[in-house]
């Protein structure tokens, strides 16, 4: 499968070749796990793995809580008090669901910026990166429709926000908004079919996995030199490679379990730390909460979305432009969704031809300061905004957009890069002495 | 100097993470060392039993417990009742049967029942739907070193009141800084020795709240002393694995990677 040179599975003559002619499904597995992979890779690279727990965390955790859960608005809140209560630990498969929601967001942003640092989305790896943000995508939709099901004070009105933002688009915006609610406002119908869907995009996910995975075992992972394995030889490829199994296997699942060691400690001691309190009190659609703030890993979009109010400069020239047409509220949800597009577009506007950022002396400032843009945006997300929040959100997102459509461009004509390791033997070696001696 | 700076920013990122960053008015809440708290903190069978019986006495007056099961008064991890004492809790409510639509003595399979005829709240999971402390700049730090704040916001609001009180739209509001608007429609609920314990215990204002608080973070949250065992356990297994892991993989690289050059 893979195009980097190796060893191939061997059907020994009997059942195992008998089943080969009529089903390779052992030679998928093995080329799958023996891949060659880079014997560089740092620990930024485990953030994959970890990724694939937490979908099969939540799956598993997800179709139990599903046995004992009821989508209807009377009785759903009620009935995760029940899974609280009386389900044999059911308590702890609930702080697991909610909280493994926030491990697969933190290891996901991690693995996205990773990517970003050492160029992962660069050819030919272009369509991993789609895929991978198609999984995101997917994974916020998830995450969004799961938080509604406890029927809580802030899943009832997160829902109303989020789903209000459809209503913003000129002249369908209200049918789309009650097409997705299933009436005129979040109700029975709602709750519903957020839970069949909250069921169903889990395995669209893992289906986008397997993609996701095809597809970067097909182009070889990428590596922080950024420099591409040998495929002139299966020798040579050996010296830029060890097998998937047992090296990285090993080394990630030692990853996972010290990530495990963390996880286990918050669900165990502070499981409501990261969760909104609003959300124990049961949903009330004549009570507004005085602050709607969305889970942490939407803040930062969420600021994006919030930024751009009818004062700025740029609001006021769209609308009067689009002779208004293109009002506050639908400025700031293209502005959101912008804000996940020009990610997902980030391999056609990154114009260096080097790919890691480690040999890229201008853009590791630039990286930087945009994690510190991310962190600062998901701050700001979840203050009440005054005149400086507001300052501060507009700025963020500014430099978000700044980073994507003018920097990175720009930076691949302008930069003068380092010069880079031939192999990834040589930069290994110049970094690791030779095991024998 | 990647994983330097990765290490760091996952810190920071770590931390800064929480809904918990929602700034909240409301006034100032003392922080309160309830045995609760910590990763070892466990219930105090005997504060939930006065706090159990402060709820009785004087919250059930107007606020209902709703979602918690009246039996669970004599689960392990609660107030601990002996078997006919919760019988004898249950027999004092009157409760419409579900299957006979008929009104019969309540059953330790009942629920606590229903009490919003005042307007007063549902108690059941006050200890956790109100956060007491948020700090600071709204990041919730304060929250890893003392908790969500839950119970010390009960405690503080029970002994918040100014004394001040004022007449509005046929309403009256008495002022107490904690409550998140300043003016609360509920009248100051308890006073110095209203309530009196068996086991002598000190019943002023503060030491009646800090019970009833208890018992509100327990009906909350039944089974935290099952989940911190559980915790415990989980952690010091998940931590013997990565030390097993560890010495696995150092010793299935060392053939591959040597020493690291500078």
């Amino acid at each position: 499968m893979a195009g980097i040179p190796h060893d191939h599975y061997e059907p020994k003559p009997g059942f195992q070749t008998w089943l080969h002619n009529r089903l390779p499904i052992v030679a998928i597995a093995y080329d799958t796990l023996m891949i060659p992979t880079p014997k560089n890779l740092n620990w930024m690279w485990i953030w994959g793995i970890v990724l694939a727990f937490c979908l099969g965390l939540q799956i598993i955790t997800g179709v139990v809580l599903a046995m004992h859960y009821t989508p209807h608005v009377d009785l759903a809140f009620r009935s995760v008090e029940h899974i609280m209560r009386d389900v044999n630990g059911g308590y702890m498969l609930r702080y697991i669901h909610a909280n493994g929601a926030s491990l697969f967001f933190f290891a996901v942003y991690l693995h996205i910026f990773r990517g970003l640092y050492y160029g992962s989305y660069k050819a030919p790896r272009e369509v991993t990166w789609i895929i991978g943000m198609l999984i995101y995508l997917a994974m916020m939709a998830t995450g969004f429709m799961g938080y509604v099901l406890p029927w809580g004070q802030m899943s009832f009105w997160g829902a109303t926000v989020i789903t209000g933002l459809f209503g913003a688009i000129p002249g369908i915006g209200p049918t789309v908004q009650e097409w997705l609610l299933g009436g005129p406002a979040v109700d029975n119908a709602t709750l519903n079919r957020f839970f069949s869907l909250h069921y169903l995009l889990p395995f669209v996910i893992a289906a986008l996995v397997a993609l996701h995975i095809w597809a970067f075992h097909n182009t070889g992972n990428n590596n922080p030199t950024g420099v591409e394995v040998r495929r002139t030889s299966k020798e040579d490829a050996a010296k830029d490679t060890v097998p998937f199994w047992p090296y990285y296997v090993i080394k990630d699942l030692f990853a996972l379990c010290v990530i495990l060691v963390i996880f286990f400690a918050v669900v165990s001691f502070m499981p409501n730390f990261l969760g909104d309190p609003v959300n124990y009190v049961q949903a009330n659609p004549l009570s507004t909460p005085a602050h709607i703030v969305p889970e942490w890993y939407f803040l930062p979009f969420y600021a994006i979305l919030r930024a751009f109010t009818a004062d700025v400069w740029v609001v006021q020239l769209v609308h009067f432009v689009t002779f208004g047409i293109v009002d506050a509220k639908f400025f700031g949800v293209v502005a959101m969704f912008g804000a996940i597009a020009v990610l997902a577009l980030v391999p056609w506007l990154d114009t260096s031809s080097v790919r890691s950022g480690r040999y890229r002396p201008k853009f590791k400032a630039w990286f930087w300061l945009l994690v510190i843009d991310f962190i600062v945006l998901m701050w700001v997300g979840a203050q009440v905004p005054n005149e400086l929040m507001s300052w501060i959100s507009l700025i963020a997102s500014a430099y978000w957009f700044a980073y994507f459509l003018v920097i990175l461009p720009l930076l691949g004509v302008l930069e003068k890069p380092l010069p880079q390791p031939a192999t990834i033997e040589e930069d290994f070696k110049s970094h690791y002495a030779n095991p024998a001696e | 100097m990647f994983r330097k700076i990765a290490i760091s920013a996952v810190s920071a990122l770590s931390l800064m993470t929480g809904a918990v960053f929602a700034a909240e008015e409301g006034g100032h809440v003392e922080d309160v060392a309830f045995s609760f708290e910590g990763p070892f903190g466990s219930y105090d069978t005997h504060q939930l039993q006065r706090g159990l019986q402060v709820y009785t006495e004087v919250c059930a007056a107007c606020h209902g417990l709703n979602f918690v099961p009246i039996r669970t008064l004599g689960d392990e991890g609660g107030p601990q009742l002996p078997e006919d004492q919760v019988r004898a809790y249950a027999k004092a409510f009157t409760v419409t049967d579900k299957d006979t639509g008929e009104d019969r003595p309540g059953l330790p399979v009942d629920l606590f029942p229903a009490n919003t005829g005042a307007g007063a709240p549902d108690l059941s999971l006050m200890a956790k739907a109100r956060a007491g402390f948020h700090g600071p700049y709204g990041l919730g730090f304060n929250q890893i070193f003392k908790g969500m704040g839950g119970p010390e916001y009960i405690v503080s609001l029970l002994h918040g009141y100014t004394g001040e009180q004022k007449d509005e739209a046929g309403s009256t509001f008495y002022e107490n800084p904690v409550f998140s608007t300043g003016w609360i429609k509920m009248p100051p609920p308890l006073a110095d020795g209203q309530v009196t314990f068996a086991d002598g215990a000190p019943n002023d204002v503060k030491h009646m709240a800090e019970d009833v608080a208890a018992f509100l973070m327990w009906t909350a949250e039944p089974k935290l002393n099952a989940r911190k065992d559980t915790g415990f356990k989980a952690v010091l297994f998940l931590i013997l694995l990565s030390s097993l892991l560890y010495l696995t993989n150092k010793r299935l690289w060392s053939g591959v990677k040597g020493k690291k050059l500078h």
